[in-house]
This record gives structure tokens, sequence and C-alpha cells, in this order.
């Protein structure tokens, strides 16, 4: 079977779990993880798993742009602007992992088959990976009037690029909690928490549905269904409890582990943006093969 | 005018809280009426949470809250308002918009030990040409010397004023004076301290710190903010006013807000509560409190154990979410 040839662009901490995914991965094929700080740990973790590094950016890794097929930007929103304009440019494939929004808002349990031919398809962000799949199965039960996340990470699972952009991660999810979730109104919280031991990922989903006579069981059944759907690729993913339900309002919450393929288990929030990206290449590499 | 320490109002934002972001037009513009007679020189109006606060997180707005600061903008002919922006909370089209409105500062409010994501803030708001305010937040949960490191991040991106924040209301006098302290020996702008009364101790600690050095305090006028308030404004311009320290404030004037204009518009009054001073003793943030007393009802257990618990799980500003979740749990045991 021929594997799809793809580079990891950002050698920070998504850039280096994604690296730890793509190593396991049947479908895919790791040539070049690209950095601009030679000395990070992330090139310094692909050199010694045999790939190759660039560490002069975007535009070193162009001089052979036959090393991939697919790119996984892993940066930051305002260098994917530039990043993706150079890849298209390039007949390269993007998989954005930045809030940037360039491509199609994309979340594998709702949409993964949309956009088969997209250059370019955006992962939103981390909370945006786990709450859209519980608004959206909430939106096949009744109309979801809003829904607001309140998405709470580890702030050591947090690196520079997050913090620089946090308006944008907030801008980006809640415009795919409309689109790509199905509620008339989104809004997005993200909070960082410091606590040692870290805390794990934790997700809240606050939603106003159109009547007040949920049935709960009904409900519950539905987002069970949705658990096992995001578990396929993101073990760790579980709801803590039955969703409280007070009159049109259902509040649903999730905790997400990871994988501790780069950081430790509490930043499952790399694990459900890097896991749901891996997964969209793959479905790439598949339809390519039966081409 | 001469002003030895500098009062910011914050009751039309941290009372907020307490009022259930319940707040109308009319009242903001007694308010503010009031505030500027008295010759408050800053008044802080946004959501509890800052700018768009309003959320089912939080608790909606009955008015928004750019109503509320245009009014206040329109009403007041010398003080300045000023808005809070939380990252992670508030986005920079909130902050575009309050400045056209007409505000005059911006303090943008990190947990202490994450000041890096107010940078995107802070940057806009000097580019708006508004005076910046870095609000270090919890500060009962880190060392002097980490506050210090926390500070410069903001002093480098921009921020004309630090202020050390007790949200939690749980800092005792001595650990407010060391904090200080830290701070003016290593930064170079001046320094702010927001108290909460949780323990009783919001003038002590005002106290503490202006000996300390700092040049700003925050005061919520009747106690009105969250918990059990804040340093109670009247009664700050009053001590100061007794101990030789202008604040420029009238202090019968203040006296005469607080009891004619807002007295007659709380819930009930600013008490210690065993709830608020829970607050204050496990360290929980302020806003936690009616949250609590809410699921309380609901859950049938007792608030103090919510925020007891809140406490040992190292909540920061803004995880109401974990109110309910521990509620629940508590019910099950």
């Amino acid at each position: 079977m021929s594997k799809l040839k793809v580079a990891i662009l950002g050698s920070g901490n998504i850039g280096t779990d994604l690296m730890k995914k793509i190593m396991r991965s049947p479908h895919l094929e790791l040539t070049t993880v690209i950095g601009i700080d030679p000395d990070s740990d992330g090139l310094r973790k692909a050199r010694e798993a045999g790939f190759k590094t660039v560490h002069t950016g975007l535009d070193g890794f162009l001089e052979n742009p036959e090393e991939a097929d697919v790119v996984f930007d892993a940066t930051s929103a305002y260098a994917h602007i530039k990043h993706a304009e150079q890849l298209e440019a390039h007949g390269i494939r993007a998989i954005d992992l930045t809030p940037a929004a360039v491509g199609p808002l994309t979340v594998p349990t709702v949409n993964l088959h949309e956009n088969p031919d997209a250059k370019n398809v955006n992962m939103i962000t981390c909370g945006g990976q786990a709450t859209i799949p519980i608004i959206h199965a909430v939106s096949q039960l009744y109309e979801v009037e809003y829904a607001e996340i309140v998405a709470t990470i580890a702030s050591k699972s947090a690196g520079p690029a997050t913090r620089a952009n946090i308006d944008e991660f907030i801008a980006t999810t809640s415009r795919a909690i409309e689109v790509v979730g199905g509620a008339k109104k989104g809004r997005t919280v993200m909070i960082l928490n410091p606590a040692e031991p870290p805390i794990m990922m934790n997700d809240t989903i606050h939603l106003i549905v159109d009547q007040t006579l949920v049935d709960e069981d009904a409900l519950y059944e539905k987002l069970l269904q949705t658990e096992q759907a995001v578990q396929q690729y993101v073990p760790g993913y579980r709801l803590k409890s039955r969703p409280f339900v007070e009159e049109n309002r259902i509040s649903v919450f999730v905790e997400v582990s990871g994988a501790a393929d780069y950081l430790p288990a509490y930043a499952g929030n790399l694990d459900i943006i890097t896991a749901a990206a891996v997964k969209i290449a793959e479905e790439w590499s598949k339809a390519k093969a039966t081409v | 005018m001469k002003r030895d320490v500098i009062i910011t109002e914050v009751a039309l934002r941290d009372g907020s809280h307490a009022m259930r972001h319940q707040f109308t037009e009319e009242q903001v513009r007694a308010a503010v009426t009031g505030l500027d007679e008295a010759n408050v020189p800053y008044i802080e109006v946004t959501h509890g949470d800052g700018l768009g606060g309003s959320t089912i997180q939080y608790g909606h707005s009955l008015t928004d809250e750019f109503k509320l600061i245009e009014a206040a903008v329109e009403t007041a002919k010398n003080a300045k308002i000023a808005v809070l922006s939380l990252p992670g909370i508030a986005t920079k089209p909130n902050i575009k918009r309050a400045a056209d409105l007409g505000v005059s500062m911006l303090r943008v409010a990190t947990h202490v030990t994450e000041a890096d994501v107010s940078l995107q803030h802070l940057n806009l708001g000097k580019e708006l040409g508004l005076e910046t305010v870095g609000f270090l937040m919890m500060s009962h949960m880190a060392e002097p010397s980490k506050i210090v490191e926390q500070a410069k991040i903001m002093v480098n991106g921009g921020a004309d004023v630090i202020y050390l924040v007790d949200s939690a209301g749980a800092l005792l006098p001595y650990q407010v004076t060391e904090r200080i302290k830290a701070l003016k020996q290593e930064i170079d702008v001046p320094v702010g301290f927001h108290a909460h009364n949780n323990l009783s101790l919001a003038v002590a600690n005002s106290l503490a710190a202006i000996e300390a050095g700092a040049e700003r305090i925050d005061g919520s006028i009747r106690c009105l903010g969250a918990g059990a308030g804040n340093t109670q404004t009247e009664v700050i311009a009053s001590v100061l006013d007794k101990m030789g320290i202008q604040t420029g404030i009238d202090i019968y004037k203040i006296m005469d807000v607080a009891e004619d204009v807002i007295a007659p518009i709380l819930p009930q009054p600013q008490e210690i509560t065993r709830g608020s001073l829970v607050l204050g003793y496990a360290g929980v943030y302020s806003s936690f409190l009616l949250h609590a007393n809410k699921a309380s009802e609901k859950f049938g257990v007792d608030a103090r154990d919510i925020l007891m618990e809140i406490g040992k799980r190292k909540a920061v500003g803004g995880q109401e979410d974990m109110i309910l979740e521990v509620a629940a749990e508590l019910q099950q045991q």
C-alpha cells in the first residue's frame, strides 16, 4: 500500500505529539519535521527518531517540496496565513492545527467526508474538537439556540503559540460551534489552570434548546454514542456524568485524558486535535490508495 | 489636584456579581453622577467577569454592558471610565468597541501565573491610546518572586500600572506587605491593590499595601463587590483622609452616595456571611459565592463544603462550572 508522505511544520507541543501519533499510523509516512530552532526539544526528538529535520521554517523545506503530499501546520494562526499560500502554490495539501481557519472547519465525527478534495482543512481548536461532537449530537435531537463551551486546560499544556492566539482560539471555536456544531449562536471561554499536579483537560458545554421537555434518557443515550465515536480516535475522551438538565438548558461535562505521547496524560488537549488531524490524513491516504 | 493615592471605584463591575448582573442604565447613571460629584477619579463599568462576561457560565447581563458603559461615559464629567478584560473571555473586538464608546482605561486580568496571555489585549489597549493596567488575580496563590516575574511580563507588554489582586480575599496583611514591597523593588510602574473583604481585612490590607508603596487602591462603595465586597470606598477615603493621605474624594459626598444611591439597590446588605467568610478562608475566587449558594439549594449540600472542596482543587477565576460538578459529587457521597 502506498503511504501518503507527510511533514510536520512546527516543533512545539502539538507538532511533537503529532509526530508520535503519525509514527504509529499504517497509512502515513512521516518524512520531515520542520521548525525554526535547531535546539528545540521537538526537533531533537525528531532527529533521534530518525526523521529529517529542517530548522529554517517552511521556506527551507520548500527547497525540496516533493518530500510531502501533506503538511500538518502546528505553528500559529498568524504564521499559517502565509504558510497556506506557500503550500497551495506548491500543490501540497495542508492540515491546519492553528486557529487560522483558512480552510473548511473539520471535526471527524461530524464532517469528515464533506470536503474530500480541500487543499486546506482546519482543525479548529482543541476546545472545538472536544465539544463540537456533543453540540452536533444535541442538534440532532433539538434545535440548539445557543451553545457555550468552557475549555479548561492545564497551564503546562499551553505553549507560547496557544497563549498568543487566545482571541483566535475563541473566534474560531465560536464560529465552528455554529457552522459545524449546528448551534444558532456559539460562545467560547478558555481557562488556563496552573494547579499541580496538572489538571486533565476539562470541557463544559452549556446548551439552550428550543424546548423544555428534554427526554433525558434519549439525550444521554445520544451522548454515549458520541462519546464512543470520539473514543475511536481519542480513547481518553469521556463524559464525566449524565447531563444536567434544567428546563431548556443542558450542561454536559467532558474530560479528555491524553495518550501521553509527548506531554503526560493531563494534556488531552493535544491528543484531541492531533488525533483528529491524523484521522483526516489517514482518510486522504486511503482515498488515494483506492484511486 | 493632588492625589497621594488614586482610588478606582469597582462597584459597577465587581458589584455586578452581587447584583447577579442585573444593573440597569438608570442605576449606572445615578451611581456615576454621585461618584463623579464626590470626585472619584476612575470608575470601572463592565460585566463582573469583564467584557463579554454575559454567559451561562457566569450569568447573563440584564442590560448589554456596552449600554452601561456608554451611559457611564456620557454621565461622567470628570471621572474616567475603565473596563476590565479577561483574556479567554473577552476578545479584541469587545475592547475596540469599549474604546469607541470613550473609555479611558483598560484593565487586563489574568491568573497570577499566566500573565503572558494578557499581551494581545495590552498591546491593543496601547494602540487605542488607553491607559493600561495589568491585573494579577488570585495573588494569594503565588509567592512574591513569581508575582514579580509575571508583573514584568505585563510591564514589558505595555502595562502602565500593575495591580496585585486578592480575588479570594485570602491574603493576610503581612502577605500583602511582602508582595507589594517585592513589586515596588523590582518594577518601575505604579502598583495598585485590589482587595476582597471576605476575612474583614480589606481596609487593613489596603493600608498595608499603601504603606508598602502602593499608589492605587480599588474600592467598592457600600462594599458592593463579589463575596463580601471590596475595600469599602467611603471607609478607605475617610481613613486615608484621617491619616492625611489625599485621595481627592469628598468624604461627605461619597458617604451620601453609599447611603442614598447604592444601599437602596442592594439585593441584600453586603455582610460577611458564612459563605463569603469561607471564600477567604479556603482561597476561592469571590464570584463563586452566589453560584455555590444556588448549587447548595439545588443539591441539598452545604455551600461551605462546596467552596472548601473547590479551594482544595485549586480552581482559578472563571471555573464556575466546577461548582455544579462538585455539588453533584458531594450529594452522592
